[in-house]
């Protein structure tokens, strides 16, 4: 591992601290990006422009990263679509199900040391951690 | 307009933030859930920075009265661990380490164009979906279970 992925790992990191901050001070709201989008699904008078808006600054920035040319997208290497297929769905139904992901439990959640976030973010780590590393030692199988 | 406007930022921000992080290379993510001899401690040091950032901010913004563009602060409240939220994020894990994307990546990987992503973030809606509904008619049936317990059984 370079040195210096890890030093723009946690100045990319400090600068989504920044971001959820920023969405906390303006509109008082977490930035827990499945909560944000889920909320779109069922939406409520006045609930909705904001996410919206949110969400299409995620999309411009990613549409910013791409015009730079710098090589930041890569889709997984040893995952088939059907893997993804499969991921998409658990990941859409588990953090409705935990009403949070990454983002909300991982980041904003500990943040506040919230009791649900850290027991959320044990256990996804945990079945990410087995469920990657099980792969990881039958590679070369059907996934 | 001025609402809008830092809301947007903070979209912004964030995604250039999962870029320069290296997190919209689904590669890292699964490199940090491989425990392996070539194990990737770069998600450790994205923790560790937006924390680190966001538990500065977090106090000081939480001294004012309200956010500068909303009369109210909405952190959840909530701190019973239940079944729901285990098995939730338990789900959401195996479907991590499964495509190496989580929600923010994913929906930023759009502007890449690339399939994975595509693929990723349509399941994923389709996942939420399915979870609303899989919720009604767990509330439907606790519902009518209440209801039925609640009347004397004149049948028999």
């Amino acid at each position: 591992m370079n040195p210096f992925d890890l030093i723009l790992a946690t100045l990319g990191g400090a600068l989504i601290g920044l971001a959820a901050s920023g969405l906390l001070f303006s509109v008082g709201r977490i930035a827990g990006i499945s909560g944000i989008v889920g909320g779109l699904l069922k939406p409520t008078g006045g609930d909705v422009a904001w996410r919206i808006t949110f969400i299409l600054g995620l999309l411009m920035g990613g549409v910013a990263l791409a015009l730079t040319g710098a090589e930041v997208f890569a889709a997984p290497a040893e995952r088939s679509l059907w893997a993804i297929a499969i991921a998409g769905l658990l990941v859409g139904f588990g953090v409705r199900m935990g009403n949070g992901c990454t983002s909300g439990h991982g980041v904003c959640g500990l943040t506040r040391r919230s009791r649900r976030s850290l027991a959320a973010t044990a256990m996804f780590m945990a079945t990410g951690a087995l469920t990657a590393t099980i792969i990881e030692f039958f590679k070369g199988g059907i996934l | 307009m001025k609402t809008y406007l830092s809301i947007f930022s903070a979209g912004f921000v964030f995604a250039l933030g999962l870029g320069i992080s290296g997190m919209t290379n689904a590669d890292n993510v699964i490199g940090f859930l491989t425990l392996t001899e070539m194990w990737n401690p770069s998600l450790a040091f994205v923790m560790v920075g937006a924390i680190g950032v966001h538990l500065i901010l977090f106090r000081l913004i939480l001294r004012r009265e309200s956010p500068a563009c909303d009369t109210v602060f909405r952190i959840p409240t909530r701190k019973d661990i239940d079944g729901r939220l285990l098995t939730g994020s338990a789900l959401f894990g195996i479907g991590w380490g499964l495509g190496g994307f989580c929600p923010g990546p994913g929906i930023v990987s759009l502007a890449s164009g690339s399939p994975a992503a595509l693929l990723f973030v349509g399941t994923m809606i389709v996942g939420m979906v399915a979870f609303g509904e899989f919720d009604k008619l767990i509330s439907r049936k606790r519902e009518g279970y209440v209801e039925n317990t609640s009347k004397p059984n004149t049948a028999s």
